[in-house]
C-alpha cells in the first residue's frame, strides 16, 4: 500500500477536528473522503500533506510524513488546495514549472530536466496554447487543469485534491474528473479528494469514505456508503439514492412538502 | 477527453513536446542593459556639475587614470578633485542607496505579497528618524567630541530597533502563519517613533531645521568614508536578497501552497526581511529619508518586463542605483548653488515618469 494512516488525529487551536482515525489507500486507488461542511475532510487532506501537525501516524511509502523535511514531503505528496492563488500576472509556464520547487536546490534554478518535465506536462495536459497566457486571462476550467499541472509536476506518488470541482460547471467538473482519473490510471497515483457532490464522487472514485465531525463513520463502495438514512442522519437531508442498472449511484435530494 | 493519446503509441514515441520558453537568453540580455545604463548614468553623474572641467573631459580623465592607457585630456589637478573627491563618491553612493531602496523594496512586495509596499514598511524611516533625532539634538552641545559622525550610527541603529520590536511585537502577538500582524505591527512601531520624534523635536526647536533636512534626504555630503560606511550592509544584503529571487516567486502562490512545495516559508520572509532591513537601515543612515524609490523602480520593472522576481529583484538593483544617480544631477544643476533635496528630486521627476510607464503600459494592451 502507499498511503497508510492510523489513529490519526487532528486539533485546531485545541479543539479536535479528525479524531482517530485509519485507513489505507494502495497504488492507483481513488479515495473520496465526504461529509458535511466542518467534517474534518481539509485537515484529513492537510495532515496527509504535511501541512498540520497531527498525532498517530501517516505513512506515505512506508515513511513518516511528519519526519520528512518540507522538500521530501514536496516529493512524495501533491497537495491542490480548494482556492488555489494563482497571480494574475504569471505565465502558465511559470506557474506549472513552481511545481518543480521540490527538486531545485535552494538558491539554485531548475535544470534543463526540470523544464523538459513541465514542457511534456503541458503537451500532455493540452496546455500548450496556454504556456505563455497569464493565468489572470484564464477561465475556471482551464486553471483547474493549470492548478492540476503544477501538482503533477511535483511528480509525487500521492495527489491529493481539496474540493476540486466546486468552483465549475457541470461539464468542466466533468472534464477535471475525467482527467485525474486518466492520469492516476496512467501514472498509477495514490488519489485522495474531498468532495461535496456525492453522486459524482461516487462515480469517480473507488471508495467513499463519510467523515462526521472528526471521525471516520462509513466506509466503503458508493452503493453501501450512499444511502438515504446514512445521508439523513449525517448531513441532515433528505435524499432519495437511485441505483441506475449500470451500477453509478445517484443522490437526489428532496424538496420537504410543506410539513413544516 | 478527446486529446488523449493511446498508452501504447505514446510509450512507444516519446512525446514531442513543444519546448518551455526558456528566458535565460531574455535575462541575461536585461542584466547587460541594467549593468550598461548604469555605466553610462554613472559617468553622465561624473561629468556634470556646476564647478570641474567641461564634461567631455571626464571620461577621459577617468581612461587616462587606467593603467597602460596615456591620453592628455587637459584636467588639472583641481579639477580632478573636484570629479574623484566630490563627484564620485556621491554618484557610487547615490549608486549603492539607490539600488539598496529598490532592491529592498522589490524585496519587501515579494515577501508580502503587496505591490504597495516599501522599505520602509516595518519602521526603519520612523526608527532612524528617531535616531537621527536624537544624535542632532545630543550632539548640538558637543561638537567635534565624536570620533565619527553620530548621526549615521544612531539611525542605522534606530532603523534596525524598530524593526525589531516590530518582529518581537508582530510574532508574539500575532499567528505566524499571516504576514498581516506583522505589517501592523509595523504601523503602530512607525506611529510610536514618529510621536516619539516629534515629542523629541517639540522640546529641542533648534535642530528642526537640521532633522528636517535630514528626512529630505541628502547626498550632498557624500564622501569615500560615507560609502566604506555602507558597502559592506549593502554587499551583504544584496546577496542575500539576490539568491532568494526564485523562492520569492514562490511565495507568491501564497504561503501555505509555498510550503506544499516544500518552501520553509518562515525562514524565506525572515531571512528577506532581516537582509533588506540591514541593507535599508544602512542606506538611510548616510542618506536621510529618500522616499518613493524602493516604490516606483520597482514597479516600473514590473511593468516594462512583467512580475517574475527573478528579473524584478535583480532589475530593481539596476535600475534603481540609476535611477537616484540620474536623480542626483538636476538637484545640483538646477538651484545651483543651493541644493535641492534629492527626496524632492526623486518624487517632483519620479511621479510622472511612474506614470508615463503606467499609460504607456495600458496603450499596449
Amino acid at each position: 500500500m502507499n498511503v497508510r494512516l492510523t489513529g490519526v488525529r487532528v486539533e485546531y487551536e485545541g479543539c479536535p477536528v479528525v479524531v482517530g482515525l485509519d485507513e489505507q489507500i494502495t497504488v492507483g486507488e481513488w479515495l473520496c473522503v465526504i461529509g458535511p461542511n466542518g467534517a474534518g475532510k481539509s485537515s484529513l487532506l492537510r495532515a496527509i500533506a504535511g501541512l498540520v501537525p497531527y498525532t498517530g501516524s501517516v505513512q506515505v511509502c512506508g515513511r513518516e510524513v511528519a519526519a520528512l523535511s518540507p522538500r521530501e514531503a514536496a516529493r512524495s505528496v501533491a497537495f491542490v488546495p480548494q482556492d488555489p492563488v494563482l497571480p494574475d500576472d504569471m505565465s502558465v509556464a511559470d506557474y506549472v514549472l513552481l511545481g518543480r520547487n521540490p527538486y531545485v536546490r535552494t538558491f539554485s534554478r531548475e535544470s534543463a530536466h526540470d523544464r523538459d518535465v513541465v514542457a511534456r506536462l503541458i503537451d500532455d495536459l493540452s496546455l500548450g496554447v496556454y504556456a505563455r497566457r497569464m493565468l489572470g486571462t484564464l477561465s475556471g476550467g482551464e486553471r483547474q487543469r493549470v492548478v492540476i499541472a503544477r501538482a503533477l509536476a511535483q511528480e509525487t506518488p500521492v495527489l491529493l485534491l481539496d474540493e476540486p470541482t466546486s468552483a465549475l460547471d457541470l461539464g468542466h467538473q466533468q472534464h477535471s474528473l475525467e482527467l485525474v482519473d486518466r492520469l492516476r490510471r496512467e501514472r498509477n497515483l495514490v488519489v485522495v479528494s474531498a468532495m461535496h457532490d456525492l453522486t459524482l464522487a461516487g462515480l469517480y472514485s473507488d471508495r467513499l469514505l463519510l467523515m462526521h465531525q472528526g471521525v471516520g463513520v462509513a466506509r466503503g463502495a458508493a452503493r453501501d456508503v450512499l444511502r438515504s438514512e446514512t445521508l439523513a442522519e449525517f448531513y441532515g437531508v433528505s435524499a432519495r439514492v437511485v441505483h441506475e442498472a449500470d451500477g453509478t449511484v445517484v443522490v437526489v435530494p428532496q424538496r420537504n412538502t410543506g410539513d413544516l | 477527453m478527446s486529446t488523449s493519446v493511446p498508452s501504447d503509441v505514446s510509450s512507444a514515441v516519446p512525446p514531442v513536446a513543444e519546448p518551455l520558453p526558456d528566458a535565460a537568453g531574455l535575462r541575461a540580455m536585461w542584466w547587460t542593459i541594467g549593468v550598461v545604463v548604469v555605466i553610462l548614468t554613472a559617468l553622465i553623474g561624473a561629468a556634470v556639475g556646476p564647478a570641474g572641467p567641461a564634461w567631455w573631459r571626464v571620461p577621459l580623465a577617468l581612461l587616462d587614470r587606467l593603467p597602460l592607457v596615456g591620453i592628455d585630456s587637459g584636467v588639472t589637478d583641481a579639477q580632478w578633485n573636484i570629479v574623484w573627491q566630490i563627484r564620485a563618491p556621491r554618484v557610487v553612493l547615490a549608486a549603492l542607496v539607490g539600488a539598496m531602496l529598490s532592491l529592498a523594496g522589490a524585496s519587501y512586495q515579494g515577501v508580502f505579497r503587496n505591490p504597495l509596499v516599501d522599505p520602509y514598511l516595518l519602521g526603519v524611516a520612523a526608527g532612524a528618524g528617531l535616531g537621527a533625532t536624537v544624535a542632532f539634538v545630543v550632539n548640538r552641545d558637543a561638537t567635534a567630541t565624536w570620533p565619527i559622525d553620530p548621526v549615521p550610527l544612531a539611525a542605522f541603529v534606530g532603523g534596525l530597533a524598530a524593526v525589531a520590536l516590530t518582529y518581537l511585537v508582530g510574532t508574539a502577538f500575532g499567528n505566524s502563519r499571516s504576514s498581516t500582524t506583522l505589517v501592523l505591527a509595523g504601523v503602530a512601531v512607525t506611529s510610536l517613533a514618529t510621536a516619539v520624534q516629534a515629542f523629541v523635536l517639540q522640546r529641542n526647536n533648534d535642530v528642526v531645521r537640521q532633522v528636517y533636512s535630514w528626512i529630505l534626504g541628502r547626498l550632498t555630503t557624500a564622501s569615500w568614508a560615507d560609502v566604506r560606511l555602507v558597502l559592506p550592509y549593502v554587499a551583504v544584503s544584496t546577496v542575500v536578497l539576490l539568491m532568494h529571487r526564485r523562492l520569492i516567486d514562490v511565495l507568491r502562490i501564497g504561503d501555505d501552497e509555498a510550503r506544499a512545495l516544500g518552501v520553509n516559508v518562515d525562514r524565506v520572509r525572515v531571512a528577506v526581511v532581516l537582509a533588506a532591513t540591514l541593507g535599508t537601515s544602512a542606506a538611510v543612515a548616510v542618506s536621510g529619508l529618500i522616499g518613493f524609490v524602493g516604490i516606483i523602480v520597482p514597479h516600473a520593472v514590473r511593468l516594462l518586463l512583467g512580475a517574475s522576481y527573478r528579473l524584478v529583484v535583480p532589475l530593481s538593483m539596476f535600475f534603481g542605483a540609476a535611477f537616484l544617480i540620474a536623480a542626483d544631477i538636476p538637484g545640483r544643476v538646477l538651484t545651483s548653488p543651493s541644493e535641492t533635496p534629492i527626496g524632492v528630486v526623486t518624487a517632483f521627476f519620479g511621479a510622472p515618469f511612474f506614470l508615463l510607464i503606467l499609460r504607456l503600459r495600458e496603450a499596449r494592451r
